[in-house]
């Protein structure tokens, strides 16, 4: 152990493993979780040691074996089909495994196919007897889902769709496990039938030969070339010419088309959505969160061992806590988020599988918020620990350039973020103006509760005297809510006032999307601060523990106060003199929350092996690694071709001129 | 052509090809340009495979074969000029580095400005000749992988039992003839890293390893025959070779931010997306205001940044002739100057790509997009040469130096001249927050105003907060670092009114009328946009009032929309060829699609029709 790092764990002034439990939500999951960490660690073939040194060819080929391992491995041990365990196994190795599509594949069909349905497609697809892609996104179509061009329009004399790329922006494009591996799509499709357009539904569709694998006719498919990461994944274009699929391959829990092409809606057209939303919390829960967290790890362990000059570490440094206690902050304030989430989705689950829609448009709007701003502040934070580490964090050996382009995809793919804002702002303004209706009027209801605050009384002024002040909770969540319903009212009169002056409706929403994306993550913000708060007072019992997040969760909230000072400076809500207090208050909680920096990366519990990162190990080794490591690179295994062929050629030839 | 662009370009107020001559000097110096870039593009010998399909050492193959190719074509070309050779190198690289370049950054330079006569005549000779291929490692582990066979080594100098920091020395690693490692020398790749693919970064370990007197640098510090050190005579002129490279480095956050425009703005003409009003055909996806917010600021930014560039070469040059002839005054504002807008430039540029390629969808994260590369490549910006926060404390140090200055009742000059005029000279020190409010958002030269107040108030925040930690701390040294945070806002805002007032400076001295109304708009947008941005700043120093930032706000949105027509325009004026781009869809023709589908039949995972990896699954599905 080096010695730099040991000494930040003396004398700790919270129990790490405690912290870990709740992380994990108790001790038997942190046990449970060890336990298959163990065995995956144990699996040579599931070792992640070479992945910065391989080709896309060979990370691909690599990720099929190792779903292939896991899930033999799986198979012996009994562990099943959505188990922790395989929760933990997938955790272990970072995700870094094919036919992650696959299970969308298979869980869209379980919540948008009949019963009928998923009693004939689910065995197969956990028998991996199929495997399975989910193919909305077009060339030329993104998050915008009225926009795809692919159509399927049913033939009453085959009783067939007939399914088809009109264009070449049609071509299906991105979808993941496409490229290469699956033997059928999910299509998203503008259904046609007796000469009408129903809007998009989803079709199955064969796309390889379960013999040979090879495409079936008038299927045209392949990968969509290198990416910026993801180079596991085997994202793929897919073009259908006139691909003739039975009727039963429509998906038809909430609409289906009978023999005679008649048109049965069985349900409400959001039902469509919900797909996306479970795969939003999952995006949250394992490809944004738990970067974030390990880009804290690498970069706070390496900033203790990492000297600028003899006296101080550059964790020391002021200006280096600035830049990672606050991801730090995020990574916890995160997680709670990332929870709370899950849970709001569970329990509405059930209830719009049985076709009760009343919560999915907070679930919807809730989902699409968060997902979009805690991508972006992630992808932020990660790039900004990556650069804390200085030239080393340029490496790939440090592991922060692929957590960096894995968790910038998630920006853009499953919803682009800007749009998500966008549909999160609908539901704030509707959920806005509904407060304003007159008390007796039949269609004012109560509020969702993640926007109740809306009506909750708010003050003018902020009361704080001290920089202490700025420490309590109620206070700085006050804040938070009162510029959130500021922005929000300011967004509302912008649009009518525009509205009134004779714009049209969607010209005067155009002409306004900036403010209402302003107002949204001022809402997100406030919904994350009062969670976050809500999960401490739950830690009562453990005071040591709440302490140390306490600091956390107020530094989160003061780094968004002062980061997004005009907001409250703005109505005079906070003065000058206010915004000076908030900041010594910051400034005090790095010095703080430094003593305590590496346990509370500790606790977050990833091994080693999982980490894969040269800077940020345990035992706080990283220069002797960094030059190991270095040494299995191919470029120093495989000699220098460039060297005969060019540069010696290139230098006697100077010579000789000389 | 792409209707869309065709129709983008006829609509556009003005003309590019005036444009382009104003950001290269001339109309002369853009025929130049073009000139030496249609000698790369119609020269056989430099044509290639797209490197996005290759391996990592495949690149590097590729990347030496140019660079060597290279070599023998600015001899045969006569190119000569630094500007020329920059014009040469960039285009023949199409965002991906060349592994001889440092020699040409680096290693040269170094020798100039530290090489005595002598030495410079030994080396240089060969050095040019490319036949010491060197490397400047600075960095501990450095640039030396596998191409070196000479490394400038800054190394702690130690004679007669005593340190004198840092020095360089010339060290020979590896053989001339066979390429292998000397005696005593360990060197190698330090591996894959984020970008930068097709450069051998090394290390350099040294055992022991002995070098002749004569090969340590000693124009300016020497050590005589009997160990006897003499100093330099300023210790100033060794910053010198860091100097000119964080000029380039000013110039190179221009100009990829501005490549990274280009594309965005591009494919956001080409691409179709949503509705604004239902039933009608999906508008540009540069219709959406919130595309237009995304990206007009980074356009305005790389103008902006452009014109700091241009501005700082042209100092270096003119402060570089003064150096020659013994005058070393301004070289401390320039060091301090250079430090702080490399590292204001590089991350606001480093944040504009990542915007720029986010702003693309999807197709911003695949290769084919280019902008992956030019990110990859610009992020070391921020670490090397320089961490950007180690430049903004440097910064930072001249700025207290001249606070205390001023403080001390001597007046300061240069661009920190405003820091005479503090109401705390004048007036009564702790009245800080007392400016006069008369912004007018629609002057250019008011707004430079608005952002000299806002570094004035800034600058002296983190003085009076440094001067009250080192009454409370014992050490200056805590003291500072205890407000290093207060001293790299202050850094930041002093570049930021920089840029800002270069700017405005660059939109009055421009003549053609067309051309000013639209640098003027941007201008105005640049100056706006980060008031909007740092609000808190201007109203907390009651810059400006309450009422005023939300007449910004709207005044950012009428910009936005008058800038629309000519976006595409603006970004035709950097004048990047496709070539260069790297890019499908930034293409100048907006052809996408169709290139699109073509790339990415190209991709190795496609050369079999079912992958090898198809017996994992055979293998799977009869087990399971």
């Amino acid at each position: 152990m080096h010695p730099d790092i040991e000494s930040e764990r003396h004398s700790p002034s919270f129990n790490v493993e405690e912290l870990t439990n709740i992380l994990d939500g108790d001790a038997q999951n942190t046990a449970l979780r060890r336990k298959v960490e163990s065995i995956i660690h144990g699996e040579p073939e599931l070792s992640l040691k070479d992945n910065y040194f391989m080709t896309q060819n060979e990370r691909y080929e690599a990720a099929v074996k190792k779903k292939f391992h896991i899930l033999m491995l799986a198979h012996r041990l009994g562990w099943s089909e959505g188990s922790r365990e395989l929760q933990y196994a997938s955790r272990s190795v970072s995700g870094d495994l094919s036919f992650g599509i696959h299970q969308i594949f298979q869980k869209t069909i379980r919540s948008l196919g009949s019963e009928e349905q998923i009693a004939k497609w689910d065995p197969l697809c956990s028998k991996f007897q199929i495997l399975g892609t989910y193919a909305q996104t077009e060339m030329g179509h993104g998050t915008y889902l009225q926009g795809l061009e692919t159509e399927a329009t049913y033939d009453a004399a085959t009783q067939e769709f007939v399914v088809h790329s009109p264009t070449m922006t049609a071509i299906k494009w991105w979808p993941g496990d496409l490229g290469r591996s699956a033997t059928h799509a999910l299509v998203q499709a503008q259904l046609i039938c007796s000469g009408a357009r129903q809007g998009m539904h989803a079709f199955i569709v064969p796309i390889r030969s379960l013999d040979d694998h090879s495409p079936l006719p008038g299927i045209t498919i392949g990968d969509i070339g290198p990416k910026m990461d993801f180079e596991h994944t085997d994202n793929g274009f897919l073009k259908l010419d006139h691909v003739r699929i039975p009727r039963e391959n429509m998906l038809n829990r909430f609409a289906k088309v009978l023999p005679d092409g008649a048109y049965v809606k069985l349900g409400v057209p959001q039902t469509n959505y919900l797909s996306m939303v479970v795969v939003r919390v999952e995006v949250l829960l394992d490809e944004v969160i738990p970067l974030l967290q390990k880009a804290c790890i690498i970069a706070i362990r390496y900033s203790v061992i990492r000297r600028h000059d003899p006296e101080a570490k550059v964790l020391d440094y002021q200006t280096q806590q600035q830049k990672l206690l606050p991801p730090l902050a995020m990574a916890y304030a995160f997680h709670f988020v990332g929870n709370h989430l899950l849970e709001f989705f569970r329990s509405s689950y059930s209830l719009i599988l049985n076709r009760d829609f009343t919560l999915l448009p907070e679930l919807h709007a809730l989902s699409a918020g968060l997902k979009a701003m805690l991508s972006d502040l992630c992808t932020q934070a990660v790039e900004q620990c990556r650069r804390a580490c200085g030239g080393h964090g340029y490496s790939k050996l440090s592991g922060l350039p692929s957590l960096l382009t894995r968790v910038t995809a998630s920006c853009t793919y499953e919803g682009e973020n800007t749009v998500l804002y966008l549909q999160t702002a609908r539901f704030l303004i509707k959920s806005y103006l509904n407060t304003q209706k007159s008390p007796g009027s039949a269609s004012k209801g109560s509020l969702p509760q993640s926007v109740a605050y809306l009506t909750a009384p708010d003050l003018a002024r902020c009361p704080a005297q001290t920089a202490a002040d700025f420490l309590r909770p109620e206070l700085y969540t006050a804040a938070w809510a009162h510029v959130a319903v500021r922005l929000i009212k300011d967004s509302v009169h912008h649009l009518q006032t525009l509205r009134q002056a004779g714009a049209d409706e969607h010209d005067a929403w155009n002409q306004t999307t900036v403010i209402h994306i302003q107002a949204t993550k001022a809402h997100l913000h406030y919904v994350t601060v009062k969670i976050f708060t809500e999960a401490l007072e739950k830690l009562e019992s453990q005071p040591a523990i709440q302490q140390v997040l306490r600091r956390l969760c107020d530094l989160y909230a003061l780094h968004g106060i002062l980061t997004n000072a005009g907001d409250f400076l703005h109505d005079g809500f906070l003065s000058g003199a206010q915004i000076d207090m908030a900041r010594k208050a910051y400034l005090d909680l790095l010095r703080l929350i430094r003593k305590d920096a590496i346990l509370l990366t500790d606790a977050f519990d990833f091994t080693d092996q999982c980490l894969n990162s040269a800077l940020g190990c345990y035992d706080g080794h990283a220069y002797e690694r960094l030059f190991q490591w270095a040494q299995r690179s191919p470029t120093n295994t495989e000699g220098n071709p460039a060297y005969e062929k060019y540069i010696r050629p290139l230098l006697q030839g100077q010579r000789a001129r000389l | 052509m792409n209707q869309d662009l065709q129709k983008e370009r006829a609509g556009a107020s003005f003309n590019p090809e005036l444009l382009t001559n104003v950001l290269d000097g001339s109309p002369e110096n853009t025929r130049r340009r073009r000139e030496i870039e249609n000698l790369i593009l119609k020269d056989p010998d430099f044509q290639h495979e797209n490197l996005n399909f290759l391996s990592r050492s495949q690149r590097y193959e590729v990347a030496v074969k140019k660079s060597a190719t290279m070599v023998e074509k600015m001899r045969k070309f006569g190119i000569a000029d630094p500007d020329e050779i920059l014009w040469f190198k960039k285009l023949h690289l199409v965002n991906f580095v060349e592994p001889v370049g440092l020699n040409y950054s680096m290693f040269i330079p170094t020798l100039l400005n530290q090489g005595t006569t002598a030495q410079q005549e030994k080396w240089l000779h060969s050095s040019k000749g490319l036949e010491i291929i060197g490397t400047y490692a600075q960095t501990e582990m450095g640039h030396v992988g596998k191409t070196s066979n000479h490394a400038i080594v800054l190394a702690q100098l130690i004679t007669q039992g005593k340190c004198y920091g840092l020095h360089a020395f010339i060290v020979p690693i590896r053989e001339l003839g066979t390429h292998k490692p000397l005696p005593g020398i360990t060197v190698g790749d330090i591996g894959p890293k984020f970008g930068y693919d097709e450069m051998d970064n090394g290390y350099l370990k040294m055992d022991s390893y002995r070098i002749p007197r004569e090969n340590m640098l000693m124009k300016h510090a020497q050590v005589k025959p009997d160990g006897t050190y003499v100093k330099p005579l300023s210790n100033k002129l060794t910053y010198g070779t860091m100097v000119f490279i964080r000029a380039v480095l000013v110039g190179e956050s221009a100009r990829c931010l501005s490549k990274a425009c280009t594309i965005a703005i591009r494919y956001s003409a080409v691409r179709h997306q949503s509705e604004i009003k239902p039933g009608e055909p999906e508008p540009q996806i540069l219709d959406y205001q919130t595309q237009q917010y995304k990206l007009f600021p980074l356009l305005a930014t790389a103008y902006a940044f452009q014109f700091v560039g241009a501005y700082m070469k042209e100092t270096y040059h003119r402060i570089n002739e003064d150096i020659g002839h013994g005058d070393l005054s301004e070289l401390p504002e320039l060091h301090a100057l250079t430090a702080g807008l490399k590292a204001f430039t590089s991350w606001t540029t480093n944040t504009a790509i990542e915007a720029c390629r986010m702003a693309c969808g999807g197709h911003g994260y695949s290769h084919c997009s280019g902008l992956p590369n030019i990110y990859v490549n610009f992020t070391p910006t921020c670490t090397f040469e320089g961490e950007n926060t180690v430049m903004m404390l440097q910064t930072a140090r001249f700025l207290m130096k001249s606070y205390d200055q001023v403080h001390s009742g001597k007046l300061v000059c240069g661009m920190v001249s405003y820091l005479n005029d503090l109401p705390s000279q004048r007036i009564q020190p702790q009245q800080v927050a007392v400016w006069p409010t008369v912004v007018d958002i629609n002057s250019p030269d008011s707004l430079t105003e608005a952002y000299k107040l806002r570094a004035a108030r800034l600058v002296e925040i983190a003085a009076k907060n440094l001067q009250t930690e080192v009454i409370h701390r014992k050490s200056k040294e805590v003291a500072w670092n205890l407000t290093s945070i207060d001293l790299v806002r202050a850094s930041e805002a002093h570049c930021h009114y920089v840029a800002v007032k270069l700017f405005t400076e660059k939109v009055l001295q421009i003549q053609e009328k067309s051309i000013q109304a639209v640098l003027r708009r941007l201008c105005l947008l640049y100056s706006l946009y980060g008031i909007s941005q740092n609000a808190g700043d201007f109203l907390q120093g009651s810059i400006m009032t309450e009422s005023q930032i939300t007449q910004v706000n709207e005044r950012i949105k009428e910009l936005l929309t008058a800038i629309r027509p000519d976006a595409v325009a603006l970004v035709d004026a950097f004048d990047f060829q496709d070539v260069t781009l790297g890019s499908v869809l930034g293409r100048y023709d907006g052809n996408v699609y169709e290139n699109l589908f073509e790339w990415a039949k190209k991709s190795p995972l496609n050369k079999t029709e079912v992958h090898e990896s198809y017996k994992h699954l055979k293998s799977l599905q009869s087990k399971l």
